[in-house]
């Protein structure tokens, strides 16, 4: 540990500089401790004017409420829970998998036009998802996959983001290990489980944070290709219940808000320390 | 030849299996679309009849009569000509302050976690906040401090519906960047800035313009491009915000207009128009991020 001796001076700027910051993160935390604490609130104090910021009689009952009453479209909420967990955690597992099967493929064997085939993903990380979903639709149509949950995991697989990732982290690993396994007598498929795979592991923890955070968030994907409520995921059936607009709601509604949220932040914060070490090889040398 | 086709495969073999399962998906959900989307705007297809080739004339309909087109271009490029910029030296800024900061991680975390957030979900507090009666907060408080009689419509008045949704999501986005730039501050070399601060460099600023920035050239980009795509893309938070259509268009983007006819009408040669032209959009911003932050290594 060093410390350093501040003359007054330094003391001051030093803290304004930590007031500032604090302000700045006021502003970006405030809104998500208000979700938390709306979340507890029982109905007189979410309708309470004027309205109030803190809670001050704590209540589970908005989480029963959404269990129960809004089973009244047929469709219990845990459903669409169930949905959106199932959906997101089969995406970000072959997501996963793929992109770094693909990247070791690239980075430590030979593909035939892999500098073309390289300039195009980094392109593709230039435009939003939202320009492909037109013909995304046409095939998944085709392929009769329109209202079922492979129409929300088979196109968000091969993500350029992802292979972007894996790709500049695996060209840190010395290929002085893989070719000591090739001479132990290893197959290929035993060096990419034992030896490629635990050494990607801050990359995968990474893919996994990122995966599951746009997947879980997702709300055009099921938009376009769900039509069936029993098939719905959160964002959507959060959508709905807001429209509805009714007041009676609205503990539901704040209950519901809070349990989309929840967990992405959990995941992240889980894995932070892996997630920054992995960004650092993210830069696009151009 | 035999003999050069099976080294030929030898040589690739591994490789290509192991590239096999991404690059097949990659092409058909990814690169594909781009050239059909292309293909499909010069015709007129609904799904149900074979397309039939109409040239020009979707672009044409697009550009010269379709006043809501041209109302989601302008909110469009508003909206990320604000938002990207401010979003992406904000999220800079941070990184650099935090970076210097102890507790670094919580501070990190507390930065980051909005742009973890479902737009969907967030609307609900922002709509809240926005509230267009004397419930919400904004009001409450304009209210209390004697700056307005009555409540302001804040997402049914088109002209307080896009500065919003700028804010907003100004505020979900900072996060992707941050984390790069973050990380990138963490690479730059130690022993470079005491060589700098031999060679006469004064203070924090300087290091910043002189030794840090130079040395993050491959993070900035990176960022830079991810703000791009986010910034053009820009459609949950609008809908969630101001309902679709969103009173006098004013949130309307080039995405809600592209799902207008691709989902809801099933126009989709004109809608794969719409698609190509932000398709254009984004590379063009992205091209000149490229060049502005060239390595010159």
């Amino acid at each position: 540990m060093k410390y350093r001796i501040f003359t007054k001076r330094q003391l001051v700027a030093r803290i304004l500089l930590y007031l500032a910051v604090l302000l700045m993160l006021a502003f970006t935390a405030l809104p998500l401790i208000y979700v938390v604490l709306t979340a507890f609130k029982p109905l007189d104090e979410l309708l309470r004017f004027p309205p109030t910021f803190f809670v001050s009689r704590p209540t589970m009952t908005n989480f029963s409420d959404l269990v129960t009453t809004l089973g009244s479209s047929d469709v219990p909420f845990l459903r669409y829970i169930f949905n959106s967990l199932l959906t997101t955690v089969i995406t970000v597992f072959l997501s996963v998998i793929v992109c770094c099967m693909g990247a070791y493929g690239m980075v430590k064997h030979k593909v035939p036009f892999s500098n073309f085939i390289f300039l195009i993903i980094v392109s593709a990380l230039m435009f939003s998802g939202h320009v492909t979903q037109i013909s995304n639709f046409m095939i998944v149509n085709s392929l009769g996959l329109v209202d079922t949950y492979w129409a929300l995991i088979i196109p968000k697989i091969a993500v350029a983001f992802n292979f972007f990732m894996v790709k500049q982290f695996i060209e840190q690993m010395p290929d002085a290990y893989l070719e000591a396994a090739r001479i132990d007598g290893a197959g290929e498929t035993l060096i990419f489980t034992r030896l490629v795979m635990p050494y990607l592991r801050p990359a995968v923890a990474t893919l996994t944070v990122f995966s599951f955070v746009n997947n879980w968030n997702d709300y055009f994907s099921p938009l376009i290709f769900i039509t069936k409520e029993q098939l719905k995921t959160l964002p959507l059936a959060l959508q709905s219940i807001g429209e509805s607009g009714n007041i009676a709601r609205a503990g539901a509604m704040a209950a519901a808000t809070f349990l989309m949220t929840l967990p992405t932040i959990l995941v992240f914060s889980f894995m932070q320390r892996q997630v920054i070490q992995t960004m650092a090889h993210s830069g696009i040398k151009a | 030849m035999n003999r050069k086709v099976s080294a030929l495969v030898s040589k690739y073999k591994v490789g290509t299996l192991f590239f096999l399962p991404f690059f097949t998906l990659f092409v058909i959900f990814v690169v594909l679309p781009i050239f059909t989307a292309i293909g499909t705007s010069f015709t007129d297809y609904d799904l149900l009849n074979p397309g039939k080739f109409v040239g020009l004339s979707n672009y044409r309909l697009l550009l010269f009569d379709d006043d809501i087109f041209v109302t989601a271009l302008k909110n469009t490029l508003v909206f990320a000509l604000f938002s990207g910029p401010i979003g992406y030296l904000a999220s800079f800024f941070m990184a650099w302050i935090i970076n210097q900061l102890r507790f670094k991680s919580v501070f990190a975390l507390a930065f980051y976690a909005p742009s973890i957030t479902s737009s969907v979900a967030m609307s609900v507090v922002w709509l809240y906040i926005f509230s267009s009666d004397r419930y919400g907060f904004a009001n409450n408080l304009l209210y209390n401090m004697g700056f307005i009689n009555q409540p302001i419509l804040w997402n049914q008045d088109a002209t307080t519906i896009m500065p919003i949704i700028i804010l907003i999501s100004i505020w979900m986005s900072m996060g992707t960047g941050f984390l790069v730039f973050l990380a990138g501050l963490q690479n730059v070399s130690p022993d470079i800035c005491e060589a700098g601060q031999i060679d006469g460099i004064r203070n924090r600023f300087q290091e910043l313009v002189y030794i840090t920035l130079p040395q993050m050239k491959p993070q900035l980009l990176f960022g830079a491009i991810n703000a791009i795509s986010g910034a053009f893309g820009v459609f949950d938070i609008a809908v969630a915000f101001a309902g679709m259509p969103s009173p006098g268009y004013a949130a309307h983007t080039l995405v809600a207009h592209l799902y207008d006819y691709a989902f809801v009408r099933f126009e989709m040669g004109y809608a794969s128009a719409v698609a190509c032209v932000l398709f254009l959009l984004t590379f063009f911003f992205g091209r000149i991020c490229m060049k502005v932050f060239a390595s010159n290594d």
